[in-house]
């Protein structure tokens, strides 16, 4: 497989460095005083998103990650094991590990996005808004509708998201699954 | 191409900028013409480049563009013109960045019969001119802080490069652990480089490990590099066979010795101290931007 030296990189290539594939999402060139080129750039994981800045100089050379993206639907899940369908009808199963807090977000016949690296998937892009039910709240205090103040809240499945104080049981809130944050109320009980 | 309503748009809102450089420019000027120096322009197509270690000379028909009129201003030094000062074109091969374009502006002056520390001293008289001249209180009073390279990275990188020199741990500590670390609230001169990071620099007497070089950093961005130029044919001879040599080794392209230079300089050449300014990155720090595409009104891409 291809590689890359540092000239080639930029904003948005997708690397490989100690076996983990990256997106370099900032990317700097810098000559400083009278010395060689460095490429600065910050790497975000494609495992589990954390970034890190890394200096690179013209010699070096990254791995062109073996990644590929799938789309298929979820359909059900048995315990720890998630079962999607591509439109082939062909199945996968990814576990809970690879789809973290974005398993308590699937519906029926969610539309995700599976990236896999050396054939083994690695990361799960769910639609970015998604709607679901609030099954437990404490209300909120009467007359304090602050939406700058927020308080725990259940939806299907157990995953505990912090809500305005307006939102009770039974409302339907859209959440960004980005960030896993609440992002709207669409439908008020 | 740009869609030309968005082209047209982003040069109309480059205009204050553009209207800012042209009165810098202006400003620099008048105190180079209150100082005494005179304006000189060198060939910016050139048969020889200045051989430097990590700077690639643009190819032009049978030569080079400059990537600093450097050697010829010497050459004028070394025939007698004792103050002198260029603002002119200057190209490297490669450089593209927020901070870095392939043909900028430069600002070269020279002194005969001065050294590091006159030119440090033209440095923040020029630019408090500059700043009470164009953009009222942006620069603080000098005199500036003076930071060794040995105490910057005695504190902040736990090792002397003046003594023990490494190239790669050099620049990497600069860019990760230096830079980050300079003041922001105030101009500051990186002084004292070591010996084997400045080519065209005089070796401090009694110091044979210390460069007298320094560059002027504003807001963490390098503004300026000066020495106190090296006069010593013999010397000079050497470090420029030495660089071609490490740029063989490097794979980068070799350029054939300056003789011109070599001779004028085996001819005599006064002592002398010299710098060179971007005006692009200054005009940068001094409306406050952080990239040279809010200075620049065309950075074409080939």
């Amino acid at each position: 497989m291809a590689d890359y030296t540092a000239s080639d990189f930029r904003k948005g290539l997708r690397v490989e460095l100690d076996g983990v594939p990256y997106l370099i999402s900032e990317f700097n060139f810098v000559k400083p005083g009278k010395g060689a080129a460095i490429y600065t750039c910050r790497l975000k994981s494609l495992i589990d998103g954390g970034t890190f800045v890394r200096a690179f100089r013209s010699n070096d050379v990254l791995k062109k990650p073996d990644l590929e993206e799938r789309t298929m639907r979820y359909s059900h899940n048995e315990t720890d094991h998630y079962i999607f369908m591509d439109e082939n009808y062909e199945q996968f199963t990814l576990v809970a590990d690879v789809l973290g807090n974005n398993r308590f977000f699937l519906y029926d016949d969610c539309e995700v996005r599976v990236l896999y690296h050396n054939g083994r998937p690695v990361d799960v892009t769910l639609p970015t808004f998604i709607e679901k039910e609030i099954i437990d709240t404490d209300p909120g205090a009467r007359g304090n509708t602050a939406t700058n103040v927020l308080k725990p809240a259940k939806i299907n499945g157990g995953f505990e998201i912090q809500v305005p104080l307006f939102v009770n049981q039974g409302d339907i809130i859209k959440i960004d699954t980005r960030t896993g944050e609440y992002a709207d109320r669409v439908l008020k009980k | 191409m740009v869609h030309p309503h968005l082209e047209r748009s982003r040069l109309q809102s480059l205009q204050p900028a553009l209207i800012f450089r042209s009165r810098v420019l202006s400003a620099l000027r008048t105190w180079f013409d209150g100082a005494g120096f005179i304006e000189v322009e060198t060939p910016v197509r050139l048969p020889i480049p200045a051989t430097e270690l990590h700077i690639d000379a643009e190819p032009a028909g049978s030569g080079f563009l400059r990537t600093s009129p450097e050697l010829h201003m010497k050459r004028l030094l070394a025939a007698g013109y004792d103050k002198l000062f260029q603002i002119g074109p200057c190209f490297r091969k490669g450089e593209w960045g927020r901070l870095h374009h392939p043909e900028y502006t430069m600002l070269e002056w020279y002194r005969a019969n001065a050294d590091y520390l006159d030119i440090l001293q033209d440095t923040e008289r020029l630019l408090t001119h500059v700043c009470q001249s164009v953009c009222p209180s942006r620069l603080p009073p000098p005199p500036w802080p003076r930071l060794t390279v040995e105490e910057l990275y005695g504190t902040h990188a736990g090792w002397n490069p003046v003594t023990d020199y490494e190239a790669e741990r050099f620049e990497h500590d600069l860019v990760a652990l230096i830079e980050p670390v300079l003041p922001r609230d105030t101009p500051v001169f990186v002084m004292d480089y070591p010996a084997a990071a400045a080519a065209l620099s005089r070796r401090k007497p009694g110091r044979a490990c210390v460069a007298e070089r320094f560059e002027l950093y504003i807001n963490g961005v390098e503004i300026t590099n000066a020495f106190s130029e090296l006069t010593d044919p013999v010397e000079q001879r050497r470090r420029f066979e030495q660089c071609a040599r490490d740029r063989a080794a490097m794979g980068a392209p070799t350029y054939p010795l300056d003789e011109a230079f070599l001779a004028a300089l085996e001819l005599g050449m006064p002592p002398a101290g010299g710098i060179a300014l971007g005006i692009d990155r200054l005009v940068m720090v001094l409306l406050g931007a952080t990239s040279l595409d809010e200075v620049i009104a065309f950075r074409e891409k080939m």
